[in-house]
């Protein structure tokens, strides 16, 4: 039986029933609501606490460890903008998870996305650099981003379904040919050569680049994962889409026997999840390289994947994970320089995270104090 | 937050009454001089990196130098990021940035950011007119060791074959494999490079069947440009083939086929910008240089190399340190016949940066 | 050109032998598990800690062989992690390997990083070729013996499915649960022990990157091999002798590459590095049908539903 990715119990269309006792039933919920924070928050405690053993054992304190990554991370304002500037394609690629796993699809290809999506907005600048304004240039690049990610990931959710090909792996394979495809076009035929050290297609000039949000050391990126957090949150649960999307991944057959279109629904949401990192993939070039080139495959198609896990395929929760891990992120560098660990210690740390939280899976539904006095599953 | 102008005579100079305005979070002691170093991969990797952090050594062996290093960072607003938190968090007064994708548009933008911190590039990018002055670049041109490795393996060769594994097309790997080609034929005109991509700077799967395919072509010695040159050495040494390193030495690797190799000696840079920090002089905003300068040299001799190799060799890092030119025209590009060297070019001309073609006498294609 | 034709078919069949075995020892540890029902994504992980353990293990002791045999043992520690965790109700196997692939390969690296740059002894090849006069058949002839025992645990793994009760016990938990326990069979065992063995020698796999070929250890040494080699197996039809003829594809694809370069075909390059990926791609999308069941496909095979 196709695994629910979201273990999500199924109420009857999530509408609420009026009872007679409206606060028992606020009670209720909040008590069934907060195994979803509780048990995470659970697994992360215990993430945290092998970690820190693990750091006892190779000789440093995990006191400091935790100092240093709220120094870095969190501590000060310039932390903290470093930390959310680094969330910013974290969001968008676990978004790109998400919205997939929510139907019941693992795709993992949001890294490829990125890059073709990141590429798509280049080449299109191409020509546009020159003879159309900034705000016209960055729209069509950022549709074109947009839409070359959705039609990438598309691929994927459409072999799923007309031909039974497992989406995990054909993600992943895309990824690796999506990266070679924009290493062939840099290096060979749109390579600028104005620039011999490092392939890459021509850059931006400084007006199309995309600043910072006013005030702050962050570029727009943020804002709009955000908004598409939101805006997916909303389209997922309550709309008739959404509902849909519920059903077809709570239960393939039945959303089959009810007639639902479901290859629709799944090339939809692909589409969605692709434009999602091809967005993130806009972003890069558009605010930070200026260009497509080879420093576009850094990794946070990977990264999405352990965030839109751990915030449970819920759009809105994303943001403050990503937040964290990016916060993470941001103090690798300063726990590599005072604490003398190599930058792999990153990677075990969020290894860990993802393991145990996969294991702490197991304890929803195992709680009586979860339940209410009467569940409705 | 304001800094000092980083200086130690400076400094000394100033200590009791700028002793406020130094009072900064995470600096050790006011007459510290705190150095950070980012590296795109690991320290240890026999190669690029290792050959910065092996000549960092040397800088942190000076006193009143700390150094803070970072490595694995990517070429992307990551980097940004920890620089700002070295000069943020760390009080860093110089940062070196030792790779090509870091300067622009991050230690740019930076740099103007900063003003009073001293930023230095490992790649000779840094432009006069438009880059800001407390920016700058800093670079040895390798391709002058690879000429001479050339030199020494065109007269250790049996088949006139040496095969070059290369990284990615950029102007400082096709002038190193051009270099090679010039150095091989200027003491055996009937040699050949033969020269194939791998298409990224670590893939040791693909250096490994590049090396074999190089050897299956024919080619009896071997040297490469990729970030860690170990697999291609061992590959060769395993196959009974000579080879050449790149960016340290892999000697040890290959105790019955090594030749030499072309190695970076950065430490002579990074002295010289310990040095002037410590007499209080300026940092020079563009520092290039080659064996004039001591900036490059060769690995000691390997069992591989025949004695009128090392011969030659010995006397072509003679005519290098006098300057003498590689490059003499005409030359003609191996893929359209056209000239594009006309006449002979000094060794740290400019127009080498933008080198985009492989000369005559070189086998394989950049695209 | 005929002589390019066969540099460059030597060259594959070189390929073939080398880049196989390590594809070989991870389709066949995914093949086992898989035919009892489970996914494991994680060899990618177990692959990269693998080659990492016996290459510090060859260092640390000087003997290869012991290096070989730690790597087999830190894969079926992984292996054994993913079948646990998989065990417990309600954890999805797909997502379980991902994370294994994450904490295996940033553990691989961490305790990784002093093997960087010591030499570390190798395992020795038989050179089969010696008949030769092309030295360069002689060199694509030089084979690991662990070329032979992949082999070789292929065809007792052939065998032991269609014979031996092993096999059964196997095989019917993979294709109806229920009727497995109806048998008296424990599900959950049989499935955590197929996927600690197939961890056991997707270890393996990794240690003949390390310590054969290319034989060295550093953090680029794996680029997508083991979630490759999870492909290949469903192009295999989870039988293992095809798992074998599949790898030996997959080697000679990954040597195509280089050796049209060193003849001289350079114009797109990066496409020909790309050609077991898309080679991949193409064969998952022709051996799949979204009607016709497949009939070898294991009936409680997760990642199919």
């Amino acid at each position: 039986m196709l695994k629910t990715a979201t273990g999500q119990p199924e109420t009857a269309a999530g509408l609420s029933v009026s009872r007679a006792d409206g606060f028992a039933e606020v009670v209720r919920r909040f008590r069934t609501g907060s195994e979803y924070v509780v048990i995470p928050i659970l697994a992360i405690t215990v993430a945290s606490a092998l970690f820190a053993l693990f750091l006892l054992a190779l000789g440093r304190s995990p006191v400091d460890f935790v100092q240093l990554v709220w120094k870095g991370g969190f501590g000060n304002a310039f932390s903290i903008q470093n930390t959310l500037q680094r969330s910013s394609p974290l969001i968008l690629s676990a978004l790109c998870v998400a919205i997939p796993a929510r139907i019941g699809l693992i795709i993992i290809g949001g890294e490829g996305a990125l890059v073709v999506g990141g590429f798509a907005a280049a080449v299109v600048s191409l020509p546009l650099v020159d003879h159309a304004p900034p705000l016209i240039g960055l729209a069509l690049m950022f549709i074109a981003a947009a839409v070359a990610g959705a039609l990438w990931i598309a691929i994927a959710g459409w072999l799923r379904y007309a031909r039974g090909v497992n989406e995990t792996i054909s993600s992943l394979l895309l990824t690796y040919i999506g990266v070679a495809i924009m290493n062939f076009f840099v290096e060979g035929v749109l390579r600028d050569m104005t620039n011999p050290n490092k392939p890459s297609t021509r850059p931006l000039p400084h007006e199309y680049m995309i600043g910072k949000i006013p005030g702050t050391d962050v570029h727009w990126g943020l804002a709009v994962g955000i908004l598409l957090a939101v805006a997916l949150q909303i389209l997922m649960s309550r709309t008739t889409f959404g509902f849909a999307a519920r059903i077809v991944g709570g239960n393939y057959r039945a959303a089959l026997a009810q007639g639902l279109p479901v290859g629709r629904i799944i090339l939809v949401c692909s589409m969605i999840a692709g434009a999602c990192a091809g967005i993130a993939g806009f972003f890069e070039v558009a605010a930070i390289q200026g260009s497509a080139n080879a420093s576009l495959v850094a990794g946070y198609g990977f990264t999405g994947i352990l965030v839109a896990f751990l915030a449970r395929f819920n759009p809105i929760v994303i943001v403050p994970v990503a937040v964290m891990f990016g916060g993470i992120d941001a103090a690798g560098g300063i726990i590599q320089r005072r604490m003398a660990l190599p930058d792999a210690t990153v990677l075990v740390l969020r290894g860990l995270i993802f393991v145990v939280l996969l294991i702490s899976e197991t304890l929803y539904g195992r709680f009586a104090i979860f339940k209410g006095p009467e569940t409705r599953t | 937050m304001s800094f000092q102008r980083i200086s130690r005579r400076l400094l000394l100079k100033g200590a009791a009454g700028s002793a406020a305005s130094l009072a900064l979070a995470g600096r050790a002691a006011a007459a510290d001089l705190t150095v950070g170093v980012l590296y795109v991969g690991s320290r240890g990797d026999f190669g690029w990196n290792q050959a910065h952090a092996d000549a960092v050594k040397g800088l942190k062996a000076v006193t009143g130098v700390k150094v803070v290093e970072e490595e694995n960072v990517p070429e992307t607003d990551a980097v940004l990021k920890s620089m700002e938190s070295m000069i943020n968090l760390d009080g860093a007064g110089l940062i070196l940035a030792t790779s090509f994708g870091y300067y622009s548009p991050f230690v740019i933008d930076l740099a103007k950011k900063y003003p009073q911190v001293e930023f230095r590039h490992a790649a000779p990018l840094w432009n006069k007119d438009k880059d800001p002055k407390n920016a700058g670049s800093y670079f040895a041109y390798l391709n002058q060791a690879h000429y001479v490795d050339g030199v020494a393996s065109g007269l250790s060769t049996k088949t006139n074959k040496l095969g070059f594994v290369a990284a990615k097309p950029i102007a400082s790997v096709l002038s190193n494999i051009n270099s090679f080609m010039l150095g091989a034929r200027s003491v055996n005109p009937n040699a050949v490079v033969q020269v194939i991509f791998t298409g990224d700077w670590s893939l040791p799967v693909r250096e490994a069947e590049s090396a074999n395919a190089l050897i299956d072509a024919g080619c009896d010695v071997l040297t490469c440009h990729v970030d860690g040159p170990k697999v291609v050495v061992e590959v060769a040494e395993k196959r009974g083939m000579k080879s050449c390193g790149n960016n340290v030495s892999q000697a040890p690797l290959a105790p019955k086929g090594f030749v030499t190799g072309a190695e970076f000696k950065w430490e002579t840079i990074y002295k010289g910008f310990a040095a002037d920090l410590a007499s209080g002089k300026t940092l020079p905003n563009f520092t290039t240089g080659s064996y004039e300068s001591d900036f490059v040299q060769n690995s000691p001799f390997g069992a591989g190399c025949s004695e009128e190799g090392r011969k030659a060799a010995m006397a072509a890092i003679a005519g290098l340190r006098a300057k003498k030119a590689i490059y003499v025209g005409p030359l003609k590009d191996n893929k359209t016949g056209k000239v594009v060297i006309d006449k002979a070019y000094d060794n740290l001309d400019p127009f080498f940066d933008n080198m985009n073609f492989l000369l005559e006498g070189v086998v394989g294609s950049a695209t | 050109m005929n002589e390019n034709l066969v540099i460059v078919l030597i060259a594959m069949l070189g390929g073939a032998i080398r880049v196989s075995t390590p594809f070989m020892f991870v389709a066949l540890g995914e093949c086992l598990t898989e035919k009892s029902g489970r996914i494991n994504l994680g060899l990618e992980g177990t692959l990269v800690l693998g080659a990492m353990v016996a290459y510090a293990i060859s260092y640390q002791t000087g003997l290869p062989w012991a290096g070989v045999l730690a790597a087999g043992c830190a894969g079926a520690m992984l292996g054994a992690m993913h079948g646990a965790i998989c065990g417990l109700p309600k954890v999805n196997d797909v997502a379980v390997g991902i994370a294994m692939m994450m904490f295996g390969t940033g553990v691989a690296f961490f305790f990784g990083k002093p093997y960087i740059q010591p030499s570390a002894p190798r395992l020795p090849s038989i050179p089969f070729g010696a008949f030769a006069d092309n030295p360069n058949l002689r060199s694509a002839l030089d084979v690991n013996p662990l070329f032979f025992v992949g082999i070789a645990v292929a065809l007792m793994m052939a065998w032991a499915f269609a014979n031996t009760r092993v096999g059964l016990i196997v095989r019917t938990v993979g294709d109806s649960a229920a009727a497995a326990k109806a048998m008296g069979f424990s599900v959950d065992f049989v499935r955590f022990a197929s996927t600690t063995v197939g961890g056991f020698l997707a270890g393996i796999g990794g240690a003949f990157l390390s310590l054969s070929y290319p034989g060295s250890w550093n953090q680029g040494l794996s680029s997508g091999q083991g979630l490759m080699a999870v492909a290949l197996v469903i192009f295999a039809r989870w039988s293992p002798v095809r798992c074998v003829l599949a790898a030996l594809l997959f080697g000679a694809a990954g040597a195509i590459g280089p050796s049209l370069q060193s003849i001289g075909v350079t114009q797109g390059y990066y496409f020909y590095n790309a050609a077991p990926y898309i080679l991949t791609l193409a064969i998952m999308i022709a051996t799949s049908s979204a009607t016709r069941q497949a009939k070898d496909m294991p009936g409680e095979f997760a990642a199919a539903k």
